[in-house]
Parts: structure tokens; sequence; C-alpha cells
């Protein structure tokens, strides 16, 4: 009689305390699960899919233009267009320490960065720091006509040069 | 109030139905009053009701926390009336800028209100900082208090960093480009905070709009909730703390 009796009023057990226990786990897990899939969606949500930045890729006239010790500045574009030993390359102005734009300065021969003072011949190459790294060489290519295409965001071995 | 030239409009006015519906105590003449005064006001309860009077010496703190924090409500009052003007888009938000210089009444004081309170909020929280540290104002049960200073610190040099780029003059473009490109040194996950904080690859129209989003809403919401805490922390941990006692027994190591 009481062990029926205990059977069928179910007294609070060990299992009915696991069972609270789950259930506060599962609802703690589908917060989680929320505040996890809103900081996603939102990471993603700030991150742009269309850039209306200017185009990476530009015409820089012909091959001709370019004989041995043609310097070109194309601010725009932010890349100097190089007429070296039997061909032509191109070089990033961007300055590998921090970003600023480099000039070329024609009496020196040199590139400089105004914003810090670095230093780097027309090969690209560190001559004065605080620049941790050479100007990046980037792509040239040319047509059957001899039509130049720069495009910064390819970056090419330094000392590549596009034969004539 | 019987010391004022106007006891009976004061009395009039502290027992009207409309007063005593907002304000439920009467006047300060008790120290009952007095504390629910404090207690009752939503501005004032985050100051305790009775303070020791050393700690109101000058030398005590010498106010540092308070000009830091008079510099931010000067900051937050002169930053709304710019924003009255200000376009965040490129290239309006140049001649914005030079139109609160050159043409907006009482522009250019306003403008330089703001940027004057800008620099003394930085020095300010500096020298609050420095003050703590050699009045060893950081040791238990302050700690954690010591913490939210150092991210309230961080907020204050992070909105005064955003509002550099805002005139959008040469300044501003180099100065920020500089320095997310300082940003992108860190390793892994410096190129794509650099990428989510400029809103693309360059210093852009997106970069201006995520700036200006940044120092108007993200960054005084966050200064004003850490602020909340520090000032709440302070009360809590038992004052401001000034200069340490000097040991009783001088060979001791205070």
């Amino acid at each position: 009689m009481r062990e029926a009796d205990e059977g069928m009023a179910m007294p609070p057990g060990p299992n009915d305390a696991s069972r609270r226990e789950f259930l506060a786990q599962v609802g703690l897990g589908a917060c989680a699960l929320t505040i996890a899939g809103a900081a996603l969606t939102v990471l993603d949500f700030m991150e742009p899919k269309v850039l209306f930045e200017p185009p990476t890729e530009f015409k820089a006239g012909n091959i001709q233009d370019f004989p041995e010790g043609t310097v070109r500045f194309d601010e725009e574009h932010r890349a100097y267009i190089i007429g070296g030993q039997g061909g032509v390359f191109a070089l990033s102005a961007v300055c590998t320490h921090l970003g600023c734009i480099t000039r070329y300065h024609a009496d020196e021969g040199a590139i400089a960065c105004p914003c810090h003072g670095s230093r780097f011949d027309v090969d690209g190459n560190v001559v004065h720091g605080p620049a941790p790294r050479a100007l990046p060489w980037i792509e040239v290519k040319a047509d059957a006509e001899g039509n130049l295409m720069v495009d910064t965001s390819v970056v090419i071995p330094h000392g590549k040069v596009l034969k004539v | 109030m019987n010391g004022t030239p106007f006891p009976r409009i004061g009395l009039w006015v502290r027992e009207s139905a409309l007063y005593r519906s907002i304000v439920r105590h009467g006047a300060a003449d008790t120290n009952r009053n007095r504390s629910l005064v404090i207690f009752e006001n939503l501005f004032l309860h985050m100051h305790p009701v009775k303070v020791r009077e050393k700690t109101l010496k000058f030398t005590h703190t010498y106010w540092l926390g308070a000009v830091t924090i008079s510099a931010m409500f000067v900051l937050i009052a002169t930053g709304i009336l710019l924003m009255f003007y200000y376009h965040p888009s490129v290239p309006q938000a140049y001649r914005d800028m030079k139109e609160l210089k050159f043409v907006v009444d009482n522009g250019v004081f306003y403008r330089n209100l703001h940027r004057w309170g800008a620099h003394l909020m930085v020095l300010g929280a500096l020298l609050h900082m420095v003050r703590v540290f050699y009045h060893r104002a950081y040791r238990p049960p302050r700690q954690f208090n010591w913490v939210v200073g150092v991210v309230l610190l961080l907020v204050t040099l992070l909105l005064s960093y955003t509002g550099y780029l805002l005139p959008w003059d040469q300044l501003a473009f180099w100065g920020v480009s500089v320095g997310t490109n300082m940003a992108k040194e860190a390793p892994i996950l410096g190129p794509p905070i650099r990428f989510l904080l400029l809103g693309g690859n360059i210093v852009s129209e997106n970069a201006l709009l995520r700036f200006y989003v940044l120092h108007c809403v993200l960054l005084p919401v966050a200064l004003l909730g850490f602020l909340g805490v520090h000032i709440w922390r302070v009360r809590k941990d038992g004052g401001v703390q000034g200069p340490p006692e000097p040991p009783a027994d001088p060979e001791v190591e205070p």
C-alpha cells in the first residue's frame, strides 16, 4: 500500500529537479543562440558589399612614351609609371609605412614621403626609414599597339620589367 | 527661507499642489528633509547626502574629475549645436565646417569651444588618472573603478579621434589614413578592423559617415553608461580618496 501511494503521488524527486535544470539550460541556450545570431548579422551588415572606390585598373599611355629614365606620377591612381632598363614598370606611390602618398623628386632622383620622411629610390627600394618595406611593383600590361594598362591591386615580383 | 526677500512667494510656491506633486518633501529645514532633497532627485541622488569636509578641499582631488565632466557637458552642448549645420557627406562636410567658421553667427565660437573642450577633456582625464595614481586611490576596494576609468579614458580618446576626421580637411584625411593604417598592423584582426571601421579600403565617404555615427551616437552613449557606473562606484567604494594618511608609525610602509 505504502509503496503504491508513493508511486502514484510522484513526490518531488531528483528527476524533477534535473528536468527543471534541463529546461532552464534550454532557455539559456536559446537566448545565447539569439544573441550570437544577432551579433553575427550585425557584423555582416556592417561589411559593405558594394564599394564606390576609384577603379584600380587604368590606362597609362603608350609604351613609346617611357624611354629609360622617365618617371611619371599618376596622382589620381597613386602610382608611378617608370621607363626602366629595356622596358616599363610601375610602382605603387602609397608609402609602406602608414599609407601617405609619396612624391618623386626629379632633382634628387628619389621618391620621398611627406608624412614621416621615408625615402625610396626609383626601383622602390627603401633608402631611408621609417618605411619597413620597398614600394610594391604593380602589374603593367601592354596590348598589340603598346598601350599600357596598370592595375594597382596586382602586386608583381620586384624587378619584373615589362620588356619593350 | 525667512532670510530671503520674498518669503511669501517662496512659501506660496512650496505649498502649491503643483510643486508638492513634483517635490514631495518640504523645505530643507530639517536633517530629514535635507536628506530627502538628495534622495528624491534623480540627478542629485548620485551624490551622497553627507561627505567629509576635508574631501571638498581643492588639494584633496584637485577637482580633476569635475573638470573632465564639465568639459564633457560643454562638448555635448556645443556638439549638438554643431550638428544643426553639419552634413556628414563629401564634399559638404568641409563646406559646412567653413560655413560654421565664417558665416554662421557665433559659429567660430562654438566650433572652437568644442575643439578646446575636447583638448581639456583629454587633459583632464589624464591628470585625473595621474592624481588617482599618486594618491594610491586605485588600491582595493577601488581597483574595479580604476578599470572603469581606463575604459572611460579609451572612449574619450576614441571620441577625440573620430571627431578629428569630421572637418574633412587635409589634416583630418591624412590623420585618419595614418591612424587606421596603424590599426591595420595588428596581427590577423588588424586588416578586417580597418575595413569595417572605414567601410572600405580607403578613407572615403563611408568612413566619414561611420566616424560621424561613432562620434555622435555610439561613443557618447558608451561614455555616459560607463560614467554612470564610475560615479556610482566612487560612492559605493567609500567616497573620493585623497592623499593617503601618513602612517602612525614612521617605520611602517603605508
